[in-house]
């Protein structure tokens, strides 16, 4: 077993690739997860976030490049995975057996088990009224939770969760997330696996977004927002002037009409100021000109869609269309 | 969902301070087929069909010459376990067999526990040891509840007494007793080399079914070798013919060949299948459930 060290990051990704004959899942990922992130791993479905994270926990063996988990190659040894818990997919339990027994063999798997802390973890989830239930009788949110029960059991310092609150009831989600959110503020680091973009905007600090398995962007949300400039939307008497007055402004990009406003982004508030005094000598007047926060989601189309025509990474996208 | 105090270093709990080791998961592979109710399936088999054989024997006369043994049913009891050794071979034990060791592996990466338990503290091999050695348990568990089952249900309907050998000796009730027991255990040469194909076949497949029907064709198969003209010469090579050595002790003097034979015979299909199977296991990608 290649030997961990206390300086390594919780997990680093490097060329990480892997066919399925002639189809790439993933196409050479390189990430790293710092100590204390909530990382949002993104990207629509069959973008290869399953395919990185099963590489990530020594399930499936990397055609090519290398996974470290606090520097060692969970291929190796599973010693590699001490520290280390998670989900990919659905958390899968025996369904003939209650959910008690089900963690209860796992801690032994682990090469623990004491009842107290099964019992803990029962708890900590809200399954302990429904532990002597067998597993097959168990909504899919409390298979989630179940899930989450089982990864706490191993005191993770890394926790790996694919897609978490997929199936679950809006209540079920806001929970999920909020522990999520616990979870981090104890201390773990979580690299959180999804394609729902809201989530990942809510609890994750960073981000690395993939699409059809290359990475297109990583870096924390607040970057990637400032990337994309400052947008803006205006509304005045004559939109038909004034779009063509907006796109002879120098300064100013990305013009369009849209849902009876014209969005426009602009590199510096004084080409703004030009413009709003542009508009009214041309004869335009502003009825409103309000400044557009971006969001994750305009964000990571752009990103996803730009990769579709562009086949080399960026890793440091600037982000001009936004609304 | 307990948001408001979540604990997740569970308080007295100091850490693990042991690995887990192969014993960790035969125990937990012994207490899930405990729970399974295919476990029973096959269990219910071993115990039905000596009780059946009793009962047929009890409303029908079985006639002289129909096959080994046929002649002393109504005289001991003690032959009909091996008159089940006979007939078990056909299709009864390599089903109970395959129902287990078949299901083992396939079943659990089908319904995606596998990769459940792949990510906790076990290397591969603990648990594809642990599994082998619950589907060889199970698999001995069952020959011997037969056998045992048989030994009841014939002493009930004929009684304890002496039984004539293949060669024409008479023994006593209490050696035959003993033959009948270590000619369950030599049984258990073919049956483990079935138990470890059928644990390659679940490596192999990620279907269980499929598992357990190749499991139970590849023993039927070998059948059909040995009745098919021309293709005689195999017999004594074949996995079914293994499955009568324990004849040997049934004569006197005991006759160790065929049982020597059945030994490495056994080990030249079993142990290739195993470290097959292990090599299945060890390097598989887990990418399903």
């Amino acid at each position: 077993m290649s030997g961990g060290t206390a300086s390594a990051p919780p997990l680093q990704v490097r060329g990480l690739v892997k066919r399925y004959g002639h189809l790439a899942a993933v196409a050479g990922v390189d990430l790293t997860i710092e100590s204390g992130d909530v990382y949002g791993y993104l990207g629509p479905n069959g973008a290869g976030k399953t395919t990185s994270l099963r590489m990530m926990l020594g399930l499936i063996r990397p055609t090519a490049g290398t996974v470290r988990v606090f520097g060692r190659d969970p291929w190796e040894s599973v010693r590699a995975l001490d520290g280390v818990a998670g989900f990919v997919e659905a958390p899968t339990f025996y369904p003939y057996l209650n959910g008690r027994r089900n963690l209860e063999l796992l801690a032994a798997f682990d090469g623990g088990g004491s009842g107290e802390q099964v019992e803990r973890a029962l708890e900590t989830v809200e399954l302990a009224d429904r532990a002597r239930d067998k597993v097959k009788g168990y909504s899919h949110g409390m298979r989630q939770r179940l899930g989450i029960a089982a990864a706490l059991l191993r005191q993770p310092k890394l926790l790996l969760l694919d897609e978490p609150t997929t199936g679950l009831d809006p209540g079920g989600m806001r929970d999920m997330r909020v522990l999520v959110r616990r979870l981090a503020e104890e201390g773990i680091t979580i690299v959180l696996s999804s394609h729902l973009l809201a989530e990942v905007e809510e609890v994750c600090n960073r981000v690395g977004i993939v699409q059809s398995g290359k990475l297109v962007y990583e870096g924390e949300i607040a970057a990637l927002k400032r990337s994309a400039g400052a947008s803006y939307t205006v509304q005045t008497t004559d939109d038909e002037r004034a779009v063509q007055i907006c796109r002879a402004q120098r300064g100013i990009a990305d013009v369009r009409r849209q849902d009876g406003r014209i969005w426009f982004s602009a590199e510096e508030e004084q080409a703004v100021a030009t413009l709003s005094q542009a508009l009214v000598e041309g004869g335009a007047l502003i009825r409103s000109l309000q400044p557009q926060t971006a969001r994750l989601e305009d964000l990571f189309f752009s990103l996803t869609e730009a990769s579709e025509h562009d086949e080399q990474p960026v890793a440091e996208p600037t982000v001009g269309a936004t609304r | 969902m307990s948001t408001g105090a979540v604990a997740t270093r569970v308080p007295g709990v100091t850490g693990r301070t042991r690995r887990p080791s192969v014993f960790t998961v035969y125990r937990w592979e012994i207490f899930k087929l405990v729970h399974l109710r295919r476990t029973y399936l096959g269990l219910a088999l071993s115990v039905a069909v000596p009780v059946g054989f009793a009962v047929a024997i009890h409303f029908r006369h079985v006639h002289h010459g129909d096959f080994a043994f046929a002649t002393f049913l109504n005289r001991s009891g003690l032959a009909l376990p091996l008159v089940i050794l006979l007939f078990g071979a056909v299709w009864m034990f390599p089903l109970i067999v395959a129902l287990v060791a078949g299901d083992i592996i396939a079943s659990e990466d089908h319904n995606g526990t596998l990769k459940t338990v792949l990510t906790r503290s076990l290397e591969r091999w603990q648990i594809f040891a642990g599994k082998v050695l619950a589907a060889t348990t199970y698999a001995i568990v069952a020959i011997l509840l037969n056998g045992s089952v048989a030994v009841v249900a014939g002493t009930l309907q004929s009684g304890f007494h002496s039984l004539q050998t293949l060669s024409g000796t008479t023994v006593s009730a209490s050696h035959a007793l003993v033959l009948v027991y270590v000619s369950l255990l030599i049984y258990l040469v073919p049956i483990v080399t079935l138990v470890f194909i059928g644990v390659l076949l679940s490596a192999l497949f990620h279907n269980s079914a499929a598992a357990v029907v190749g499991t139970l064709m590849i023993s039927l198969v070998f059948q059909l070798i040995g009745v098919l003209p021309g293709l005689t010469g195999t017999q004594p090579y074949l996995l079914s013919t293994q499955f009568n050595a324990w004849q040997g002790l049934l004569r006197t003097p005991i006759d160790w060949a065929p049982i020597v034979h059945s030994v490495w015979v056994c080990a030249m299909y079993g142990v290739p299948a195993l470290v097959t199977a292990f090599l299945l296991f060890i390097r598989r990608d887990v990418a399903g459930g």
